[in-house]
């Protein structure tokens, strides 16, 4: 109950009651439908109707079926089940990855906007280094460095993202630094660690919420795309990306293990992807009451 | 202006900087360096060969020394030749670049032709039903996986045209529409993600520009409606939409990198994957500043450009 009660009253302060979300569809089909991938993954052991390693090999690359609702891949393996581990091991990975960028990406971004000058260079220059790489090739760079798995793979896709998140925090928290309330704050003698903490992380809530949403929906395709390289996760953990690798070996025989493990990741991309949309649009006040 | 030249300048010459010196450590910091993976289990080597080896190669000087002799070449011209064959780099990348360029520039066309007047469609009838059946379309386009898309196209056209040329490569010199049909599925899966980011940024560059008081004015005096949206308000919203082109790029080389392993396409990206395997320093340090600077001097001169057109950009 005080759970939902610090959501309501986060919502309140980010101007989000029933009638703006109201007007916002996607915000409750993309939450919808995060809501009940995340709970497959976190329940994964517990919904997955088989278990996603055992081998049927009287039972190979079938389509979908009353027993395997969606059919068995080379090994006889439950396409299903393997798909709902599939997503526990994705989204732990892309959740980590935007944890990591965040904290690292955000603390750069705000430090750099208060502190400005040479630190401001400093720091930005930095990430237009990092910036400058395609978010693939750096993150096969790392992870050729730390070695595969799927910790290494979260790390490098969080490095990866971190200047997204330092450039985007870096420019509202420069307009909050200079506002009339921050001034007053600085005036009756508020230190810089005091003045972000209660004056300008309180204001980039909405923006964080954004971008954190629509950065998952793009880690789960890049932690995907590294796992299709075979890069990212390693055999045997179920991994989407990896599924549809293996299964495009047989794409011609039997197509239905290749369409639904990448079915599956674009459904989870794009949950993530329609909500931060749907948000985007319902915390922005000049687009509210418009549409 | 001059003194926005001269920021501007120094800071590129600082980012291309710290862009070498990452590719440069990046291949050197994977584990097993190139003559471990070149004598492989080979148990009958000597040590003295393998110093004889590193010797040759250059590699057994200090890192730092290395690297001023790879920029010092560089900066000449020189980029090196392969550790594995002892071909010139400039010609093992000059022989893959032109696949990828060519997927890239190719899937860059289709992206902008469909983008802009997809996003103007969605700006102009907003908050309309179409509206929000494009807009959800290209939120499923951001996140359909390339890989996917490219292996459904393969699947599809085998299954309706089975005598479709769908993977492999020819070299446009060769057979140019041989070229262009084997281009045409890869185009495609690259290309999706791309059309649907730029028309996402096109509808709210419109919408921003629509909003302004000089189409009000524009309306008031009578211009046609045709004008002005196509003239005032398109005009306007170039500037975003440019800045996202320039962006895209880099996404389009990590998106062919996938897409190059799926089609089967000889490009820069499969050859960058191979040369990581196989420790090939200069390769590798060649190909990823290639790309990196590409990025980094499109983006560059994009906003120099807005700067010079634009005096309000150079007050910042």
């Amino acid at each position: 109950m005080s759970a939902f009660a610090s959501v309501a009253r986060l919502g309140a302060r980010l101007g989000l009651n029933a009638r703006t979300l109201r007007r916002q569809p996607m915000v409750w089909v993309g939450g919808g439908l995060m809501l009940v991938q995340v709970l497959l993954a976190l329940g994964a052991p517990v919904f997955a109707p088989y278990d996603p390693l055992a081998q049927d090999i009287l039972a190979r690359l079938q389509g979908p079926s009353g027993a395997h609702w969606l059919g068995t891949d080379q090994f006889g393996r439950d396409v299903l089940s393997r798909i709902i581990h599939g997503y526990r091991s994705s989204l732990a990975i892309a959740a980590s990855a935007v944890a990591i960028a965040l904290v690292i990406g955000g603390f750069l971004g705000v430090i750099a906007a208060v502190k400005g000058g040479w630190i401001d260079r400093i720091v930005m220059r930095l990430m237009d280094i990092l910036f400058a790489f395609p978010i693939i090739l750096l993150a096969i760079g790392i992870i050729a460095i730390l070695g595969p798995g799927p910790v290494t793979t979260a790390v490098a896709i969080g490095v990866v993202y971190v200047p997204i998140f330092a450039r985007l925090l870096r420019g509202p928290t420069l307009v909050i630094a200079a506002s009339e309330y921050v001034a007053g704050a600085r005036a009756i003698g508020a230190g810089t660690s005091r003045i972000i903490v209660s004056h300008i992380l309180p204001n980039l809530v909405s923006v964080i919420l954004v971008q954190a949403s629509l950065s998952l929906s793009t880690a789960i395709l890049v932690e995907a795309s590294l796992s299709f390289l075979g890069i990212g996760t390693q055999p045997p953990d179920p991994s989407l990306g990896r599924m549809l690798a293996e299964a495009r070996g047989y794409l011609l025989l039997s197509p239905w293990d290749s369409i639904f493990s990448g079915a599956a990741i674009l459904l989870v991309s794009f949950g993530f992807n329609l909500f931060g949309d749907g948000l985007r649009d319902a915390l922005d006040p000049r687009l509210r009451g418009s549409s | 202006m001059a003194r926005y030249l001269a920021i501007r300048l120094s800071d590129l010459a600082i980012v291309l900087f710290g862009v070498s010196v990452i590719a440069f450590l990046m291949i050197r910091l994977i584990p097993g360096d190139a003559v471990e993976i070149m004598l492989g289990a080979n148990a009958e080597v000597t040590d003295e060969q393998i110093a004889l080896l590193r010797t040759r190669l250059g590699l057994d000087e200090p890192a730092i020394t290395q690297y001023f002799a790879w920029i010092g070449n560089l900066l000449q011209g020189d980029l090196g030749t392969s550790l594995w064959t002892g071909v010139p780099v400039t010609q093992e990348i000059g022989g893959r670049i032109w696949v990828t360029l060519e997927l890239s520039l190719l899937a860059l066309l289709l992206s902008v032709v469909l983008a802009v007047p997809a996003g103007c469609a969605m700006a102009y009838f907003r908050s309309s039903a179409a509206d929000y059946v494009i807009r959800v379309i290209t939120i499923a386009g951001v996140t359909v996986p390339n890989f996917w898309l490219g292996a459904l196209l393969i699947f599809l056209f085998f299954a309706l045209f089975p005598s479709f040329p769908s993977v492999g490569w020819v070299d446009f010199s060769v057979d140019p529409l041989g070229n262009l049909a084997r281009l045409l599925l890869p185009t495609i899966a690259l290309a999706v993600p791309v059309l649907a980011t730029l028309s996402r940024i096109a509808r709210s560059a419109m919408l921003d520009s629509l909003g302004q008081d000089y189409i009000r004015t524009a309306r008031s005096k009578g211009v046609s409606e045709r004008a002005v949206v196509f003239k005032h308000a398109l005009r306007n919203a170039l500037i975003p939409f440019v800045t996202a082109l320039g962006i895209s790029a880099g996404y389009l080389f990590g998106g062919a990198i996938v897409v190059e392993q799926v089609f089967a396409l000889p490009g820069l990206g499969r050859l960058m994957i191979g040369a990581i395997a196989e420790r090939n320093y200069p390769l590798v340090q060649a190909s990823i500043l290639l790309v990196t600077a590409t990025f980094v001097v499109i983006n560059f001169v994009i906003d120099l450009a807005y700067a010079a057109l634009d005096p309000r950009i150079s007050l910042r």
